[in-house]
């Protein structure tokens, strides 16, 4: 028992002693996210959480969005496109390789999005490639594209993370060891903890300032806020709004304030009594009081939305004066509809803090006007199950967060399904029109249209609220698409 | 004695096959598709069938049985749905971590608990015993994840010695790795410490009155020698039971504080699969779990029969 | 009540247990502001004659909460005390009156209950059937089933060689007979010890499965569910941590106390049973 206690009390002493040592060099960061990657393969899964490690990081696509959300050359360095819009004709960049020391050229674009379009393929996305009728590799840095019909946004659907170039020669392993063209190499993924990054030498585009990444990954807050204020890690891209006040007014951190495209709404099931009903679905928008919900679940960080659309993006609208918070003429359109008395239904929550307490705040708003809310929390997977997949539910709260998702509401077998032929025609002609002012013409009758209707309950634009170390610059204070882009991140001093 | 033990190692074994049976048709039970939640929001039916095959999740749930089983006899736990990698690999990375901290948090809490149990004893009813009862009283109370955030917020937060949480893999900086199971393991090790100083105590104070303390302090010894020199290793054999008990507690009862102080563990393995539907990897772990237990159960039932015949005759309860 | 008296840590432990549940059953009659009303504005304050302990972080009063909290920790712990003594005492029972096979089952099913990781039982539960307070009770009372079989078996096999129990199988009567007759009112005082146990690490149970979110759920709240709700908020409003995490621990020294206490007034040799505290 001596000498455990000794060897115990010498691995102490020297645990002590080592504390000091465990501060990141100036040229490396530990960046805390707080979701886990299933794999690392971003065109073989949703998960937000890969595309926040490897996109632009480790692998790029043949465009790349920047943090504007404007479309950038990336591996395409230039590109002409037809006159019919429906021929893209794109330039290589030269002296490309991958990760692995193999050559980048035309042949590994065609090989990525034939993967893509593959019968077996379980890309999340395909079916913002299935236009693509014919590939021709013209020469090694050359490839043609023909689509079937106008893609508005072909040009941005290439710059996501679904469409990063891959190699066949490594292909088959980039869930688990990722190969591509990025400014960092993959090193090394410690499952459940973390995965390490390195600057890759013969980046074939300008240089980044980071020698190497960590991505640490911790999904609670307490623990994320206690590494952050212990030097553990160097920032976060997204940190709980509700604990952002530890970090105010300390010299040390800066807090990154800014946009998302994640609308979060009240997601309510249309095919079903009595939500089927215009008056109902009209009483609930008057029983919501956004601010009280903007201030309980996201401490004041959310940004109120009348439709289903970010408020950043240059066709927005703002709709949220369709239907103000009004108790009383939510009593009578509730008396109207048949129900004076109101009515119970379930409101089931996936387990994201938002969607938590907005429930229960929500909860309690719709209890003033009489509907009774039963709060189901559940897991991810069960949701997807039964809200996303049997749209088994009555309500459910959850965020959209891909860029410009307005066309989910032309789908009827969407899980609010919404069916409305004049919407549906109005997104088909939105999509294949090109022309800015007509579009930006449509975008607002759509958002009216669903305004009007009161689809969902509209609440709030997720913000994205960063914590950095005060001498770290080159953060992307927006969040256009799903990523944390490394490239121009570097320590002031 | 062989026949004994013989008959302990076939309940184990039972134990075992019992525990499979259940870790793989309650997880068949669980709703939610494995597949669903790779491709999430995005999923169309087409994809998912493509990707039920690729998972072999098609074929009957009797022969996915034996096939797991068996394959587990040869050492292969199947490969992870969401992590696409083999699971027996991604537990024994994960094992890595639990281990380590079930064993540190046991070592602590004999070392704290036993002396603190013969102290109380030796000095009955004074302020010195009063004193450590009241403290193992408050141990046994202290939710252990409460108290794991009260010395991140004092070890971590305030003085920086301690890192408030996360592990450094053992094969890059064994020092650091141990650095950061330390708040954990005495988290863990406050509950069990307590139960030992009591259990030690209540074992020396039964042993103090008996005949063989009496004819050594008839021989000369003080009480504090007759105490140390018979009480301790007669007062043992409880505590021995109490300790394979705990060793078990602990390796299960890693999860919570896993959680705590974001461990890589074995728990926290569990937990997110088994919300991301990843049944191969879930049902790999869980198995790990229930044989580290049942293990540690059957050596420590054995070693009490070794030291005590008696017991051979109706297992110990 | 002369014995509970002659035992001060019996009467401090059952008068403070005693103290909690009853604020806890007043909850269902009466609390200062009804705990589902949820007013923005007035979250976060500070103790005040309106708010005795404050307000959470929805604006909800902490004195109400911890008084609904406590009862729901109570109830929860209770419930699976009953299922873990209504399964386990009726087993282990069988266990010591027919030995044998049945014996050697029983022991099986306990070592397998035991072997399974409590949290990943209460895990398997919650996504079945969803989460909730009654899983809780279930998966923490499976736990209970093979701690009380233990005990009964134990207790049972040290009176099971008395004279009255021979006496009682000479004149004629069955296992199940002996064991409900003689065996069970012999046992008795050793249960009801062992009950204060599990309630108290029932009640810590509660604590640890809410907090990792597989516990009570709202708009019902527990002493645990207030630990998760302010634990990200720790560093800002200790305050609201610090309430329910002391709530847990007085009520959890008050059961044990009274269960020491207990255990001298009914019978000083039970002290050995001490070792049943991690079972």
């Amino acid at each position: 028992m001596t000498n455990l206690m000794k060897s115990l009390g010498l691995a102490l002493a020297l645990a002590g002693a080592m504390a000091g040592t465990a501060l990141a060099q100036p040229s490396e960061v530990r960046i805390g996210v707080a979701l886990e990657p299933p794999i690392l393969d971003p065109t073989a899964g949703a998960a937000e959480a890969i595309d926040i490690v490897v996109y632009q990081n480790i692998f790029e696509g043949l465009t790349r969005i920047d943090q504007n959300g404007e479309v950038q050359p990336g591996l395409a360095r230039e590109w002409t496109i037809s006159p019919d819009q429906l021929t893209y004709t794109f330039k290589l960049a030269e002296g490309v390789t991958f990760h692995d020391g193999t050559a980048f050229d035309a042949e590994d674009v065609k090989f990525t999005f034939e993967r893509i379009l593959a019968e077996d393929s379980v890309n999340a996305h395909k079916e913002f490639f299935t236009p693509i009728t014919a590939m021709t590799v013209i020469d090694p840095l050359t490839v043609e594209m023909t689509l079937d019909h106008v893609v508005g946004r072909f040009l941005f659907d290439l710059g996501r993370g679904d469409a990063v170039i891959v190699a066949p020669e490594s292909a088959d392993n980039n869930a688990n060891e990722p190969i591509g063209t990025g400014p960092f190499a993959f090193v090394q993924w410690n499952k459940g903890s973390r995965v390490v990054l390195e600057a890759y030498g013969p980046y074939w585009g300008e240089p980044v300032h980071l020698s190497k990444a960590t991505y640490v990954f911790i999904s609670d807050t307490s623990t994320m806020t206690n590494a952050l204020l212990a030097g553990d890690v160097d920032g976060t891209n997204n940190f709980a709004t509700e604990a952002l006040g530890v970090f105010e007014g300390n010299p040390q951190y800066q807090i990154l304030v800014g946009t998302t495209e994640g609308e979060t709404i009240l997601g309510t099931n249309n095919r079903k009594p009595p939500f089927d009903n215009l008056k109902v679905r009209q009483a609930m928008a008057h029983a919501l009081d956004r601010q009280a919900i903007i201030d309980g679940a996201t401490y004041g960080y959310g940004t109120p939305i009348g439709a289903p659309f970010a408020p950043h993006n240059p066709y927005y609208v703002d709709l949220t004066g369709t239907y103000p918070h009004d108790v009383e003429k939510a009593k009578a359109l509730l008396a109207e509809a048949g129900f004076p008395d109101g009515f119970s239904a379930t409101l089931k929550l996936p387990p994201v803090a938002y969607a938590r307490l907005s429930g229960q705040i929500i909860a309690s708003q719709f209890a003033e006007v009489g509907i009774k809310l039963e709060l189901i929390n559940m897991e991810f997977a069960q949701w997807l199950d039964e809200v996303y997949t049997n749209n088994d539910f009555d309500l459910t709260i959850i965020s959209h967060v891909e860029p410009f998702d307005i066309g989910n509401y032309a789908n009827p077998d969407y899980y609010f399904g919404y069916d409305n032929p004049q919407f549906q025609a109005l997104i088909t002609e939105l999509n294949g029109t090109t022309d800015e002012a007509r579009r930006k013409e449509l975008a607002v009758e759509a958002q009216t249209i669903l305004a009007n209707d009161a689809v969902n309950g509209y609440l709030f634009e997720l913000a994205q609220t960063g914590v950095w170390n005060a001498k770290l610059t080159g953060m992307w204070q927006n969040s256009p698409i799903e990523g944390l882009v490394l490239r121009d991140i570097r320590w002031t001093e | 004695m062989i026949v004994f033990a013989l008959r302990r190692t076939l309940g184990f074994a039972a134990t075992l096959l019992l525990a499979a049976l259940a870790i793989f048709f309650l997880l068949d039970l669980l709703p939610g598709d494995p597949a669903q939640f790779i491709l999430g929001i995005s999923a169309t039916p087409e994809k998912l069938a493509v990707l039920r095959t690729q998972l072999g999740l098609d074929a009957p749930a009797h022969e996915r049985f034996v096939g797991w089983v068996w394959g587990m006899l040869q050492g292969d736990f199947g490969t992870s749905y969401t992590q696409q990698a083999p699971v027996a690999g991604l537990i024994w990375e994960r094992l890595a971590v639990t281990l380590p901290l079930a064993g540190l948090a046991m070592i602590l809490s004999v070392l704290v608990g036993l002396p603190l149990g013969i102290i109380a004893a030796r000095w009955r009813g004074k302020g010195v015993d009063t004193s450590i009862m009241v403290l193992a009283q408050m141990g046994v109370a202290v939710p252990s994840f409460w108290f794991g955030m009260l010395l991140t917020l004092l070890f971590a937060v305030a003085l920086r010695w301690l890192p408030p949480g996360g592990f450094t893999p053992w094969s890059e900086n064994p020092l650091l790795a141990l650095r950061g199971l330390v708040l954990p393991s005495i988290a863990l090790a406050l509950p069990q410490a307590s139960i030992l100083a009591r259990v030690m105590r209540t074992a020396l104070v039964d042993v103090r009155g008996q005949d063989f303390i009496r004819t050594a302090r008839a021989k000369g010894l003080t009480m504090g020698e007759a105490i140390w020199r018979h009480g301790v290793r007669n007062a043992l054999l409880p505590v021995l039971t109490i300790l394979g008990l705990q060793l078990a507690i602990l390796i299960t009862g890693t999860i919570i504080v896993e959680n705590v102080f974001y461990l890589p563990g074995l728990g926290r393995l569990i937990f997110t699969a088994i919300g991301e539907r990843d049944l191969v990897l879930v049902r790999g772990a869980t198995i790990i779990l229930v044989l580290a237990v049942t293990a540690t159960m059957l050596l420590t039932d054995i070693a009490y029969a070794l030291v005590d015949p008696r017991l051979r005759e109706r297992s110990p309860s | 009540m002369r014995r509970v008296l002659a035992h001060p840590s019996l009467a401090i432990g059952l008068a403070a247990t005693l103290l909690f549940a009853a604020l806890g059953l007043l909850s269902l009659a009466w609390t200062p502001y009804p705990i589902e009303q949820i007013v923005i504005p007035r979250r976060f304050l500070g103790p005040s004659p309106e708010h005795w302990l404050g307000t959470d972080h929805l604006g909800r009063d902490m004195a109400s909460l911890v008084m609904s909290g406590t009862l729901t920790s109570f109830v929860v712990a209770a419930l699976a005390v009953a299922i873990g003594a209504g399964v386990g005492v009726p087993l282990g029972l069988a266990a010591a009156a027919w030995g044998g096979p049945v014996e050697w089952l029983v022991l099986r099913l306990s070592d397998f209950v035991f072997a399974f990781p409590a949290i990943v039982v209460a895990i398997l539960i919650t996504t079945l059937v969803g989460p909730g307070a009654s899983n809780a009770v279930v998966a923490i009372g499976i736990f209970n089933i093979p701690v009380f079989a233990r005990v009964a078996r134990g207790g049972a096999l040290s009176v099971a060689t008395l004279d009255f129990v021979a006496a009682g199988r000479l004149a004629g009567l069955g296992n199940a007979a002996v064991a409900f007759q003689h065996l069970l009112p012999n046992i008795m005082s050793l249960l009801i010890v062992q009950g204060t146990i599990q309630l108290s690490l029932g009640i810590l149970s509660e604590a640890g499965l809410s907090y990792v979110g597989l516990g009570t759920q709202p708009p019902d709240t527990s002493l645990g569910l207030m630990l998760r709700d302010a634990q990200s908020l720790f560093l800002l409003h200790p305050w609201l941590t610090l309430v329910p995490g002391l709530c847990i621990v007085l009520i959890v020294i008050a059961l044990n106390i009274a269960g020491d206490g207990l255990r001298d007034a009914i019978d000083p040799r039970l002290r050995q049973s001490e070792t049943n505290v991690t079972a």
